[in-house]
């Protein structure tokens, strides 16, 4: 795994390349190396050579009948036993599994012929075929299969193609759902645009872009509807209503489940059979999945290292602690201060990807902060680092957060101190999130979301905290504050639901407001009066402000000092004025120089601003 | 909130004519000679001409299909061909036995894979690897295979349990809860493997949410955010799964029901589909139908009452 990922990170175009090649290999090559992949592909690969090499190696006929020798024990001829019949559980077992899984393979198989066209033409073409289709899914999908291959057998009488093809049919949903959705996410990506805009035929553009996103998920589908195509053929076979005649899994487990009281092992061999076959199905599509998501093996080590860590680092910090009790001298009248902060995330081959490394800075009461970077940089990281909201994962791997003299990330210590952090969050440091609409629980009204937190944090009635809400929503610049107040979360504006953020972040009078992108998803218009709206209460109430953003406009307008970060790193930190007269580091510059405003137009839009563009 | 459920309930009326449409064609259509299939190989034409008359099959299908349709609607369901009892009677003995059973191991059902998937969700650890592995045990053994080990290994190696579950209704509910417990176990393992795998899979999906992250910043308890937030926007999807169980067991009970000899559906459609004893089926198939719908009713309206978008749109 490391080699992979060392020579991805070296050779860059790899890494981003969705080439079907690359990624193929490499799913491959995952799987071989997950135990649960090469114990499932060894276990479906010798029933397989079971099942095809059967008339060979099976000493007896499937019906061949020894009526002197029946309910036999195991010896040298019968080296399972024989059935009430006296017919040779191991011949049966093996031509068993050649009908199992020839059926199974049918039933997949016309359910991908059905349900993965179905699905390409429904997502791809939508409309009405997709309306109708969508009618016939909910119909299958709502009959138990059991019941309907019970139906086709009082139809058609016993025959396991019948019913398979049947419940092939019956199944294709799954396909359909799958393919569907996935050509849908893929239909209007850009790259499919291109293609179409470059004068690809639907068809080829199916073939070409479509058909690589669904290949996956369609193996993965396959696994798992095999096995339950295994299931319920046997099932079928078991109730005897299966087709006497043949050698299946599910007769020899009735036949064994008649002659319980004599020879229980009988049942064994078939259930043994089935559950190692469906067993070794669903092992696979898990594998594959791990394999494609390239998760599960970063949990497992992940706990390993932080075994390990955990103990180093816990004696470590104990000794840190009595140490270095108190703050930093000497700033402890700064509001929030981050002193070398590092924060990482541990990797598949043990290491720690750091994103943010050795950041210091500072932030004081009725001080506006900015964060700058492009996406990537680590400004979010460590705003959510101060607010103690960093996902499970993410490690504290060095440096120090105090806030108004307290450390919630004391020296030595891995994780944000979240007894001290879960007193201050609401209360003292609040949080403005970027994007309006998720950052509201769509169950609950608008309402609800303001009240709860106030009465939770500072201990005032329901009727005071929905006055001091209709107040707030007032001050936020809502006119009908009362509707909003009333409202669920999708039925009001994205710029709406931003103010409503602003109000919830404020509404507990904090010291500390930390805004990441909080104009990012809004309309340009909506943008200024959000950060008028900042700006006015930031003054009115006097809080500390850090406000993170890749836009050196809303730092000019809002800012009163101002952190640049890249890669992970602070490469500047001053005053607005210092950095967007005077930027020393290149990479200030250069996102300076990236900005729109300021520049000479290149065409001639300034004459014809005088006349309305047509 | 009205106008959704009588949409609702229309659209599963729909699908409940369709579905009996279709399977009377097939059933109709595709048996090969009925009346011979009764009467056996040695009856003359004339009987078989004079037993296809009897049971009205000289009609033509459509007009077969209406009369079908027409009694059905009073209630009349036709009766069996080989014993001669109406279906419907059939049905209102049995469904009572099989309908006890499918709700006790649903409860369960509903109840431990809740429990056990939000506690995976949540504490992560050995209980989320537990109920991974589990799971994929769950999904490797089908339910009847469970059924059978349990009765050769408890019930008859052992002797803890009766081998066969038909009691007599005067036995107490001690007997009951006794005679049942094989049976429902047997239903319910799959259940809960399957259905705590997903409800944590919904849980964690929830958990990532950004709402939840700013619901924190809020200062709103875990407990508060877990039971009031979280389960209510994973409801839905736990909902949908637990739905999909049932529909399932519908099938499942049917062969849980022939090992443990109980006297519910399953016996009664196995025998009918064994002789194509096709009123019994058709029966049978309404039934299942019936209870879909009502099933996926109850989820629309639960879920509606959850997330006021539905609600609206």
């Amino acid at each position: 795994m490391s080699d992979s990922v060392d020579s991805a990170a070296v050779a860059a175009p790899v890494r981003t390349g969705q080439s079907g090649t690359v990624v193929r290999s490499t799913v491959v090559r995952r799987l071989l190396r997950n135990p649960m992949g090469i114990a499932s592909l060894v276990i479906l690969g010798s029933i397989a050579l079971l099942a095809i090499f059967a008339p060979v190696l099976a000493p007896f006929e499937e019906n061949f009948a020894n009526i002197t020798k029946t309910l036999a024990p195991a010896d040298s001829v019968n080296i399972l036993g024989t059935d009430s019949a006296g017919r040779d559980t191991w011949s049966r077992l093996l031509f068993g599994a050649q009908l199992t899984l020839l059926s199974a393979l049918l039933c997949a198989g016309v359910a991908i012929a059905i349900g993965l066209p179905a699905g390409l033409i429904a997502g791809y073409y939508a409309g009405k075929f997709e309306a109708v289709s969508n009618w016939v899914v909910s119909i299958l999908m709502s009959l138990p299969g059991l019941i309907v291959l019970l139906t086709i057998r009082a139809a058609f009488g016993p025959s396991v193609w019948i019913s398979m093809v049947a419940f092939g049919v019956l199944i294709s949903p799954s396909y359909f759902r799958l393919t569907r959705t996935a050509v849908q996410s893929v239909r209007n990506e850009l790259y499919v645009d291109a293609a179409r805009v470059s004068g690809l035929s639907d068809w080829s553009i199916i073939a070409r872009h479509i058909f690589s996103v669904v290949r996956a998920p369609i193996i993965i589908q396959t696994a798992a509807i095999a096995g339950v195509a295994i299931a319920i053929q046997s099932g079928l076979e078991f109730l005897g209503l299966g087709d006497p005649t043949k050698a299946t899994w599910g007769v020899m487990l009735s036949e064994g489940f008649k002659n319980v009281y004599l020879t229980p092992t009988l049942l064994l061999w078939p259930a043994l059979a089935m559950a190692l076959t469906i067993g070794g199905l669903v092992l696979l599509g898990n594998a594959i999945r791990d394999a494609l998501e390239d998760g599960e093996k970063i949990k497992h080590r992940k706990k390993k290292v932080h075994a390990a860590e955990d103990a180093a680092s816990a004696s470590a910090s104990k000794v840190a602690r009595k140490t270095l009790a108190a703050v930093e001298a000497g700033t402890e009248h700064h509001l929030v201060k981050v002193t070398n902060l590092g924060v990482g995330y541990p990797q598949a081959d043990g290491s720690i990807k750091k994103v943010v490394d050795d950041v210091s800075f500072h932030v004081d009461r009725g001080e506006i902060l900015g964060i700058v970077g492009e996406s990537g940089s680590g400004k979010s990281q460590t705003a959510f680092s101060i607010l103690g909201l960093l996902p499970d994962n993410a490690r504290i791997v060095g440096g120090t957060i105090q806030f108004d003299g307290n450390y919630t990330v004391a020296p030595g210590d891995e994780r944000v101190n979240q007894a001290r952090l879960s007193k201050l969050r609401g209360k003292r440091i609040s949080y403005i999130p970027q994007e309006p609409m998720s950052n509201l629980d769509p169950a609950f009204t608008i309402g609800y979301q303001l009240v709860t937190p106030m009465v939770r944090v500072l201990g005032i009635s329901k009727d005071e905290a929905r006055k001091r809400a209709l107040k707030l929503l007032t001050d936020v610049g809502i006119v009908n504050p009362e509707r909003t107040f009333n409202a669920y979360p999708h039925e009001v504006s994205g710029g709406m639901a931003q103010r409503v953020l602003i109000a919830g972040a404020i509404s507990c009078e904090p010291d500390l407001v930390i805004a990441d992108e909080p104009t990012t998803a809004l309309d340009v218009t909506v943008q200024a009066d959000v950060l008028d709206l900042l700006r006015e209460l930031q003054q009115r109430l006097n809080i500390g402000v850090i406000l993170v953003t890749h836009n050196f406009g809303v730092v000019a307008d809002l800012c009163d000092r101002v952190a640049v970060m890249q890669n992970g790193r602070l490469v500047e930190e001053g005053s607005v004025r210092d950095i967007l007269r005077n930027p020393k580091e290149p990479y200030t510059q250069t996102l300076l120089a990236s900005m729109l405003e300021g520049k000479t137009p290149m065409s001639m839009l300034v004459s014809s601003q005088k006349e309305p563009v047509a | 909130m009205i106008k959704f459920i009588a949409k609702r309930l229309g659209s599963g009326l729909v699908v409940l004519f369709v579905v009996s449409a279709l399977t009377f064609t097939l059933l109709y259509t595709s048996s090969g000679s009925i009346a011979r299939n009764i009467l056996g190989d040695q009856a003359t034409p004339e009987q078989v001409a004079l037993k296809e008359q009897e049971l009205g099959l000289d009609q033509p299908l459509v007009v077969r299909y209406f009369a079908w349709l027409g009694d059905a609607l009073s209630g009349n369901l036709g009766a069996s061909w080989f014993t001669s009892e109406p279906v419907a009677n059939s049905l209102a003995t049995r469904i009572p036995v099989t309908m006890t059973m499918v709700f006790a191991a649903m409860i369960l059902i509903a109840i431990c894979a809740a429990l056990i998937g939000v506690a995976a969700a949540v504490k992560r650890g050995w209980v989320d690897r537990v109920v991974q592995v589990a799971a994929i045990v769950g999904d490797s053994i089908p339910g009847y295979v469970i059924g059978v080990f349990l009765v050769t290994l408890l019930a008859i190696q052992l002797g803890f349990f009766p081998a066969t579950s038909t009691i007599s209704p005067e036995a107490g509910p001690e007997a009951w809860v006794y005679s049942m417990t094989l049976p429902v176990i047997a239903l319910l393992i799959n259940g809960v493997t399957g259905g705590a795998q997903q409800i944590r899979s919904a849980v964690i999906k929830q958990l990532e949410r950004d709402y939840v992250r700013t619901l924190r910043s809020r200062g709103i308890g875990e407990r508060e955010i877990l039971f009031k937030h979280v389960l209510r926007s994973a409801a839905p999807a736990g909902l949908t799964v637990l739905s999909l169980q049932l529909i399932g067991m519908l099938g499942g009970v049917v062969i849980i029901e022939q090992i443990f000899a109980l006297p519910g559906m399953g016996p009664l459609a196995v025998t009918a589909t064994g002789q194509s004893d096709l009123p019994v089926v058709m029966g049978v198939v309404m039934y299942t139908v019936v209870v879909v719908i009502v099933v996926n009713l109850l989820v629309d309206i639960l879920n509606g009452w959850l997330n006021p978008k539905v609600r609206v749109s």
